[in-house]
């Protein structure tokens, strides 16, 4: 939409490399009249941004002032996240983000990965969901320490939420927290949470061209864990193309294959967990001596 | 995406800032967004409009300054333009290719009263 006059002028799509021009024209019958966009002048007045000293000269426009920010859009969240990240740091805690469209078996891995491997290692979990608190109890069946967000109508978790669900939760120094993301593989690509990783989870079920449908969430994760792979010989799903899609928006992406039902592949996805944690840990000035 | 929270995430911006700089309206913001930032324009066009109603900005113009995508290709040691994450690199058609340009999500400028 035209910002200036309200227009419906389309300007979506990936294609759209173009700069929307401001030559429209404002008579007094503007709302009446069907108005084209060719560019033309009216009673000599041109709106014409982006020329003058402070890239306006619209008339009206004297008594204000330009203000420069330069700042993120999402600094804020940036902030709560980088809070975050110095609490998990300084408490030795590896935060993992676990993102994945919804259905793709993100908690029944999650259950059976506390089941497995929470008598080796501490584990906590903040689940984030839209509603209900289903998925938390089914973590906290396993013994683990869980906290349920809800995000009523939101579409991913913050760092904000995530902050206060640290508060509540307070993980064991030296534990792994496992952050499970409303099921979406869109919107939790770009919100931090502070976590040292995000790990990406797609069931061979979906189709292998998930990862360029859904390119910035399959770039933003560190780890892409295919999933149901016992369920493969029922498919005709291309696993060697599926990767070769996933390292094309992402060139280092680390691959495990594994199936939370049959077991098959799980003792790889331990095996990361356990040594990215002692990684972390490894010179941590007070819990490195004991833990890493 | 989450373009409404985008919305949220530029007034907070805004209300911070006239609190720290002294202004009571914001007249026009201007907007940097990378072609790689995952912002579906109209949607964030719509979002502030909705979400500026009775606020500081409310009726604000939206000015969207586009940067196009910038990769650095591992083959060519170059930088190249992309569209998508997933392009090919135009020079030599691979795939090694390190975003490093256009996914920025800024504000630039406010223009205030």
């Amino acid at each position: 939409m035209c910002t200036v006059c309200g227009c419906g002028e389309v300007e979506s799509g990936a294609d759209s490399d173009k700069e929307h021009e401001h030559f429209h024209h404002h008579s007094e019958q503007h709302a009446e009249v069907p108005h084209s966009h060719q560019p033309h002048h009216h009673r000599g007045h041109t709106h014409d941004y982006g020329q003058g000293p402070a890239r306006a000269h619209a008339p009206g426009l004297s008594q204000s002032r330009m203000v420069q920010i330069e700042q993120d859009i999402l600094s804020k969240n940036d902030r709560y996240a980088a809070a975050n990240r110095i609490y998990l740091a300084d408490h030795g805690i590896l935060a993992l983000n676990l993102v994945s469209s919804p259905g793709s078996g993100k908690t029944s891995l999650l259950t059976r990965t506390l089941e497995e491997l929470g008598g080796e290692l501490p584990c906590a979990v903040i689940e984030g969901d839209q509603q209900t608190s289903n998925d938390a109890e089914r973590i906290r069946a396993t013994g683990a320490k869980a906290v349920q967000i809800n995000t009523g109508k939101g579409c991913h978790l913050d760092g904000h939420m995530v902050g206060h669900a640290l508060q509540s939760l307070a993980p064991e120094d030296a534990s792994v927290l496992f952050i499970e993301n409303v099921g979406n593989l869109v919107c939790p690509a770009a919100f931090d949470l502070g976590e040292a990783h995000k790990v990406v989870i797609l069931s061979v079920t979906e189709g292998e061209d998930k990862p360029i449908k859904y390119p910035d969430m399959f770039h933003a994760a560190d780890l892409m864990i295919l999933n149901k792979v016992d369920l493969l010989p029922y498919l005709s799903f291309d696993t060697e193309q599926c990767i070769d899609y996933a390292r094309r928006v992402n060139p280092s992406i680390k691959v495990l294959q594994l199936s939370a039902v049959s077991g098959e592949g799980l003792e790889s996805w331990y095996q990361w967990i356990r040594l990215t944690r002692r990684l972390a840990l490894l010179g941590h000035p007070l819990l490195g001596a004991k833990y890493a | 995406m989450h373009e409404i929270s985008l919305c949220e995430g530029i007034l907070l911006v805004l209300e911070e800032q006239a609190a720290s700089q002294g202004f009571q309206r914001v007249t026009k913001v201007w907007l940097e967004i990378g072609d790689l930032a995952g912002v579906e324009l109209e949607a964030l066009r719509f979002g502030f409009e909705v979400v500026t109603r009775n606020s500081l900005a409310d009726g604000a113009v939206l000015e969207i300054l586009g940067v196009q995508g910038e990769a650095w290709c591992m083959q060519c040691s170059a930088r190249v333009v992309v569209k998508q994450r997933f392009d090919r690199c135009p020079r030599c058609g691979g795939f090694q290719l390190q975003v490093v340009g256009g996914e920025q999500m800024r504000i630039k400028e406010l223009e205030v009263e």
